[in-house]
């Protein structure tokens, strides 16, 4: 009997590390599967009780705390504060000579709608076909498992606006954690904004965001008149979309008027145009943001601007108008020779000292979305205070994203999505020690780790 | 920071005749020198950047791939204000490059950015000449078709690139050979000068520098192998993005690697980079440079040598060392330029703060004693030039149209019935 128990008993153990010995195996083989078709695993992290103590905490909202402890439970920051009693059963971070930030947002991205840009057009999904996509959503593009999402997040980035481009209606924008395995569990807002490519005058030049990238110089006025009919075209998108919507209501009221069958694009257009949800517009140059501005005040939208070169001389408009600008041009050459050498640097200064609501975005596609701290330095480096340089991926762009009642500050209640850091987060010398997204403690693993650890003992 | 012998505080340098004459504490200022006060800013070196196509007007002469007989130096364009933007991000040098469509682009520039000054001035007159060789997605023209109509070029893979190369240098070496027989009186009648074959010559002969585009590691070793073949060592792999896997095998050889620090994903061949790329080559005693091969990128190279610090931990110095020194080690022209030591040329740039640091700006830079780049001159001047657009725009003829303004007269080109192109060209354009 107990020799058949015993029997019994190595079978089972045999299973069981057959079992898991077939998980690592497994492990091992999806790991290297993913890595050849573009997609891999990205560790969601490990939810828990956790305390950050005696750390600097930069809350942004407020002032800075020397030394303060941070208590993150259920994907909440429970407590923060200098003073703060530790409960027991709580997993202790030692804090001592590294300082706390809030997860910093980008919310100019196309992450995780593209993997491979140049040459590998299959895992591109940032442009749909047609002028008019409204219904194309960028939520239902994102792949959760896109390298480009740890690599982001392990430099502290923890959010992102990631954003369809091409036509004139783009799609609409989805605002996301930069965690989880679907993307529903990685959304903020699924769907956020409606992205419009703004006509412009465009004769040729070097100003992005737009139409007429390419071809021949054009005439001056023959370029206006372009951009007036592509103004008409979008203005009679809207009108469409408004008949229809009027239609279809007169119709749930009324059975005896004709019926209006579903038109999934003129259906989606509803909450942007009632100005539920705001509309983004890519434009650059003074006179095209102008355009903008005239555009929102006439169909009364709430609006975005994703790029604003020039916002600063347009601020008058865009203060009247309510718009903000995500800022996405640290990265890029002023587009004039006679333009400063300074000139896309200075810019978010000026931003600010005119008034005009403004956030720090890299643009990118998303492999380079990591630099987003940098690029804020920089914009520190040349006229913005080191403070406002921080809010500008962080607070400012939350509030921009309307999610600073849960997101861009270290504020009790908020979403736990922290960064910890030996030093200042803007700065490219600084190391991130811990990342936590929506509570989870993330780790800080990327393809870039592995390909480190697996070449840099090779001899 | 002298990219050599440490940082050194409070101290003076003394820049005569374009040379660093003197480096010390208290330095007494020759009669007529202008004296800078740089009191709590910091002096590095120049900025080299090992891979440039700036002030270029041209950079591939697509419509072959071994295209060794063209130059850089032919197409220099020194009024691209690009150069002004790369001096105030205190760079001072650069490789100038072809692109990398061709399996052998052509011959580089090494230059100065001396703005404002005649192009004859730019290029480096004692700098080695370099070659672009090029393997890879470019190469095989992955991602640029040709016109309909026309044939593909070959090569399209990593197999005819290998085999170009091969060809091209073994035609390079029977070329050479019959120079050499005809001057051993073996043979009667010179061979014809191969203006294609005689810097591949040099490439044999160890008198010209490669520097190879790539990216995945075995296309780079496969050139490293075909460089031990025909006996000449490889200057610099460009890019490299994969040269972590292969770094042993690149130490061995004396190879240097120029590489971006992090850029990647891009394209697939770009999907293996790491930003610790740096830090494994430098492990292994391989001369590292960082560089830009963008207008854009090549303005903040200093934060792309303080990541080296970050991804692995390389030290303070040697960082710095992969924007200033090594790129002049891998361009032959470290005797002059690349470091704060006394006999070199006065090539230097001074910052607001640590150069590593996000907040600092450019404050001068400075070619051989020369100043090319002022913040503070350059604010000047923004408030004069906006003085005189001012004036300008008030002028009549520049008045808007329909405002009342007289129309400049556009002059009339005259038609000429003789003209070459006459018959393929009514516009007018010459």
């Amino acid at each position: 009997m107990s020799s058949r128990f015993k029997v019994q008993s190595s079978k089972l153990l045999n299973q069981f590390l057959y079992l898991c010995l077939s998980v690592v195996i497994c492990g091992s083989i999806s790991s290297i599967q993913a890595q050849n078709d573009g997609s891999e695993q990205n560790q969601t992290g490990r939810a828990g009780t956790f305390t950050i103590i005696g750390a600097r905490i930069v809350t942004v909202s407020g002032p800075t705390i020397e030394s303060g402890t941070i208590i993150i439970q259920n994907g909440k920051i429970a407590v923060v504060g200098a003073n703060v009693s530790i409960p027991g059963g709580v997993e202790r971070i030692d804090g001592k000579g590294l300082t706390v930030f809030p997860g910093m947002i980008d919310a100019g991205t196309n992450l995780g709608l593209a993997e491979i840009t140049q040459g590998v057009n299959a895992s591109v999904d940032v442009s749909e076909i047609g002028t008019m996509n409204a219904n194309a959503k960028a939520i239902k593009g994102i792949n959760p498992h896109s390298s480009h999402v740890s690599i982001a997040r392990v430099n502290g980035i923890t959010t992102v606006l990631s954003y369809p481009t091409g036509g004139i209606i783009a799609g609409q924008a989805a605002v996301i954690n930069l965690n989880g395995s679907t993307q529903d569990e990685m959304a903020v807002i699924r769907e956020f904004g409606l992205v419009i490519n703004f006509p412009r005058v465009a004769t040729g030049g070097g100003f992005g965001g737009g139409f007429g990238q390419g071809g021949p110089p054009l005439d001056f006025n023959e370029a206006v008149k372009r951009r007036d009919a592509q103004i008409d075209e979008l203005k009679k998108m809207f009108r469409g979309a408004e008949n229809y919507l009027r239609a279809r209501d007169a119709y749930a009221k009324d059975k005896t008027l004709p019926y209006t069958a579903t038109d999934l694009k003129n259906e989606a257009m509803a909450p942007f145009i009632r100005g539920e949800k705001p509309v983004i517009f890519t434009a650059e140059r003074e006179r095209d943001i102008r355009g903008v501005a005239k555009f929102v005040a006439e169909m009364k939208l709430k609006a975005i601007i994703i790029g604003g070169q020039e916002a600063w001389k347009a601020a008058d408009d865009l203060k009247k108008n309510n718009i903000p600008v995500v800022y996405t041009n640290i990265y890029s050459l002023p587009v004039r020779d006679g333009d400063p050498y300074d000139f896309l640097f200075e810019a978010p200064a000026k931003m600010l000292a005119a008034g005009v609501k403004f956030c720090i975005s890299t643009g990118d596609n998303g492999q380079e979305v990591r630099d987003l701290p940098y690029q804020a330095g920089i914009a520190g480096a040349f006229g913005l205070s080191r403070e406002d340089a921080l809010k500008s991926v962080t607070l400012y762009a939350a509030q921009i994203l309307g999610i600073d009642a849960q997101l861009g500050s270290i504020d009790a209640g908020k979403i736990a999505n922290i960064v910890v850091t030996d030093g200042d987060i803007l700065e490219p010398r600084t190391n991130v020690k811990y990342v936590f997204i929506n509570g989870r403690m993330i780790p800080l693993t990327s393809r870039h780790t592995r390909l480190f650890d697996s070449f840099k003992d090779r001899k | 920071m002298t990219a050599v012998r440490g940082t050194l505080q409070n101290t003076d340098i003394l820049i005569q005749n374009g040379k660093i004459t003197r480096i010390g504490k208290n330095l007494p200022a020759s009669t007529g020198a202008r004296v800078i006060d740089a009191t709590g800013k910091y002096v590095t070196p120049g900025i080299i950047d090992c891979h440039s196509h700036t002030m270029l007007s041209a950079i591939n002469e697509g419509t072959f791939s071994v295209t060794s007989m063209t130059r850089i130096r032919d197409v220099l364009d020194p009024t691209d204000i690009a150069i002004y933007r790369a001096l105030a991000g205190g760079v001072t040098s650069a490789n100038l490059l072809h692109g990398s469509a061709n399996s052998i682009g052509g011959q580089n520039s090494t230059v100065k950015f001396k703005w404002g000054h005649p192009v004859e001035d730019y290029p480096v007159a004692d700098a080695p000449p370099g070659i672009k060789f090029a393997m890879g997605e470019n190469v095989k023209r992955s991602t640029s078709f040709a016109p309909p109509g026309t044939p593909s070029r070959y090569p399209r893979t990593r197999m005819g690139v290998v085999e170009t190369m091969r060809d091209a240098l073994l035609r390079a070496r029977d070329y050479k050979q019959a120079w050499a027989d005809f001057r051993a009186g073996k043979t009667k009648v010179p061979p014809r000068k191969d203006l294609e074959l005689e810097p591949l010559v040099e490439v044999l002969e160890g008198k010209r520098l490669v520097h190879a585009h790539g990216y995945r590691s075995d296309e780079h070793l496969n050139l490293l192998l075909l460089a031990d073949e025909f006996g000449f060592r490889v200057a610099t792999l460009q890019h490299g993005l994969e040269a972590y896997k292969i770094a042993p095998e690149i130490a061995k050889r004396g190879t240097g690697v120029s590489i971006f620090i992090d850029s990647w994903s891009y394209k697939l061949e770009a999907y293996d980079a790491i930003p610790y790329n740096a830090y494994i080559l430098w492990k292994n005693g391989v001369n590292v440079s960082i560089n830009s091969d963008s207008d854009e990128r090549m303005r903040r190279l200093n934060l792309d040598a303080a990541k080296v610090m970050k991804y692995g931990g390389v030290p303070e110095e040697d960082a710095l060392k992969m924007i200033t020194i090594n790129p002049a080690k891998q361009l032959g022209i470290d005797k002059r330029t690349g470091s704060i030591e006394v006999g070199k040329d006065g090539d230097i740039a001074i910052w607001t703060g640590h150069p590593f640091d996000v907040y600092s700006r450019v404050e001068m830079t400075f070619i051989e004693g020369e100043i090319f780049f002022d913040r503070a001159k350059d604010v000047q001047m923004r408030a004069d030039m906006a003085k005189e657009r001012e004036m300008l725009e008030k002028l009549d003829v520049n008045k808007a149209p329909g405002s009342g303004g007289t129309p400049p007269a556009v002059p009339k080109e005259k038609r000429r019935g003789d003209r070459d192109d006459a018959e393929y060209d009514d516009g007018g354009n010459e």
